[in-house]
């Protein structure tokens, strides 16, 4: 099959001020498919995850080299849109973070901050959306109540439904399931399976078994350095590396 | 053994200052009470209150507190409009836009500004701002309802702005980057996010600064007018309750109805003060999140 390359980085070097996070990390990512990045707490995979919206830009002294393209232009040219690119590529976060606001609400705002003024319209976003993100069901007879009153992985997948909305190309995990229970991890998983045949997704985990279950390729980081990258079953029946079996057999990390 | 002892002793010596000072204060309010009923023989609770005229010297006198308790609230009110919409962007620019080097210089200066002795600022009201307003709208004087609560307004602002800063800063930055990760501008985030989950903060904010207004004395009493009238326009005299209180009570006789008068003038400005810091308290209660994303 063709693979088609949805996103890539070319030898990405970033700085926090004088230290350097990542050193020359060349990943590509294919379209439609879901690629997970593991590793040690502090290996930057984060910083990295981060890099593909530009998020990293809202912190002071900070440099990026290297490349970063998406659909073949690069994301850090200064003529390009960052509130554009950050539509297309939308973002989960670690802690679940729906605003302090009713369910739909929480589900409109990207709509209208994006120019849909159409009610009729949101409504039937924010509905397919909550569809999308199997949070429908629990959620349809309490639209107007507010976020907060939800459990942890229904507030998760409340910013699954949120990001999905504005309808991203490309969807940036960043330990969406660490913060949630066994069962609620579960159901974000299923979710990202479903997704997956129709959104390019990168996940950033700690837990290995996740990344196995989820991910059609896996990346490993260590150090703020690409370690190695491969089909996920390659990498973990038979990782290149000692390091990288060593990671993944529990010997250090 | 010993220790135990020493504990103790701290135990009951802090009880009693705290005793002291709650005490204190509560007789003064007692105070204010007792001072202030005899007043109600002579006059009803209403005819004080609604009543237009305020003639405490005239035979018979008038004792009609609308006119001061109009002043007092037009002054308060015109200063909340110059001060609140200011005291927050204020804020929201040092917690949200300013270079944080920038923020560190301006938030303790604004903080300071607070400090000012409030018969400075009278003094500048009639000095500098008198002749000033007298000049721009060609009105034949400029110590008036404006001039008060342009003054008012400016100690107003370093408690808004202030208190607002620190909400809108306590915004969980988890917030604010959702908001950005879905193509939000700073401006939408600033404006549909952040200000909305400190607004608890902000209303807190806004209600102390104006309590401070109200209540305040100095500035009102040097730059109103002091025409105890119902004012017609912005730049009509007016004498607030507490520039009434302080103009007048050292020529009211003691014991007399006046000086009972005044002392009722005080209660019905407490009322406004402990009204101001209930609906305060009542906000910061009410608009209090909670869970993930509380503040």
């Amino acid at each position: 099959m063709e693979r088609h390359i949805k996103m890539y980085t070319e030898n990405l070097d970033f700085f926090y001020g004088n230290s350097q996070a990542l050193h020359d990390i060349s990943i590509d990512f294919d379209e439609n498919r879901v690629t997970a990045l593991i590793g040690p707490s502090g290996c930057g995979k984060s910083t990295y995850l981060r890099c593909l919206n530009r998020m990293n830009d809202l912190i002071p002294n900070i440099k990026v080299k290297g490349r970063a393209m998406l659909d073949k232009k690069d994301i850090y040219d200064p003529s390009l849109d960052v509130v554009t690119l950050r539509r297309r590529v939308g973002m989960v976060f670690q802690k679940p973070n729906p605003f302090p606001k009713s369910i739909f609400e929480n589900i409109a705002y990207g709509l209208k901050v994006n120019g849909v003024k159409d009610k009729a319209e949101i409504t039937r976003i924010v509905e397919k959306s909550l569809k999308q993100a199997a949070i429908w069901d629990e959620v349809k007879d309490r639209l107007n109540e507010s976020a907060l009153g939800l459990s942890g992985g229904q507030q998760q997948r409340l910013c699954i439904a949120r990001a999905l909305a504005v309808a991203p190309e490309v969807l940036l995990m960043d330990e969406p399931a660490s913060a949630l229970d066994p069962i609620a991890t579960q159901k974000i998983e299923e979710l990202i399976a479903e997704l997956s045949s129709r959104l390019t997704i990168i996940i950033v985990t700690h837990n290995m078994q996740q990344a196995a279950r989820v991910s059609d390729r896996t990346a490993f980081f260590y150090l703020g350095k690409l370690i190695e990258l491969n089909d996920t079953d390659t990498l973990f029946t038979k990782p290149e590396l000692k390091q990288t079996e060593d990671y993944i057999t529990g010997r250090f990390g | 053994m010993k220790r135990q002892h020493i504990d103790k002793g701290v135990h009951s010596g802090f009880f009693l200052i705290a005793l002291f000072s709650i005490t204190a204060l509560f007789l003064i309010m007692v105070f204010l009470f007792i001072e202030s009923i005899p007043v109600f023989d002579h006059i009803t609770i209403k005819e004080f209150i609604f009543g237009k005229y305020w003639y405490p010297t005239d035979d018979p006198a008038d004792f009609g507190i609308l006119a001061l308790i109009t002043g007092s609230v037009c002054v308060t009110l015109l200063s909340g409009m110059i001060a609140i919409p200011l005291g927050i962007m204020t804020a929201v620019y040092l917690a949200e836009i300013a270079p944080p080097k920038v923020a560190q210089i301006v938030k303790p200066v604004v903080e300071l500004m607070a400090s000012m002795p409030s018969v400075v600022i009278g003094f500048f009201a009639i000095v500098v701002v008198a002749p000033f307003i007298q000049k721009v709208f060609n009105i034949p004087v400029g110590l008036n309802m404006f001039n008060a609560s342009l003054m008012l307004a400016f100690m107003a602002i370093p408690t808004i702005c202030s208190i607002s800063e620190d909400a809108v800063f306590c915004v969980p930055s988890a917030l604010k980057e959702a908001s950005f990760a879905l193509g939000a501008t700073h401006f939408e985030t600033i404006i549909k996010v952040i200000i909305p989950a400190a607004l608890s903060g902000i209303c807190t904010a806004v209600i102390l600064g104006l309590s401070r207004a109200i209540g305040e004395t100095m500035v009102v009493l040097m730059a109103a007018g002091g025409a105890a009238m119902i004012p017609g326009s912005i730049f009509d005299p007016v004498r607030p309750l507490p520039a009434t209180i302080a103009a007048e009570m050292a020529e009211a006789a003691f014991g007399s109805e006046h000086y009972h008068a005044l002392f009722a003038i005080g209660l019905v400005l407490f009322g406004f003060t402990f009204i101001f810091n209930l609906v305060a308290d009542y906000i910061s209660y009410k608009f209090r999140q909670t869970g993930e994303a509380s503040l």
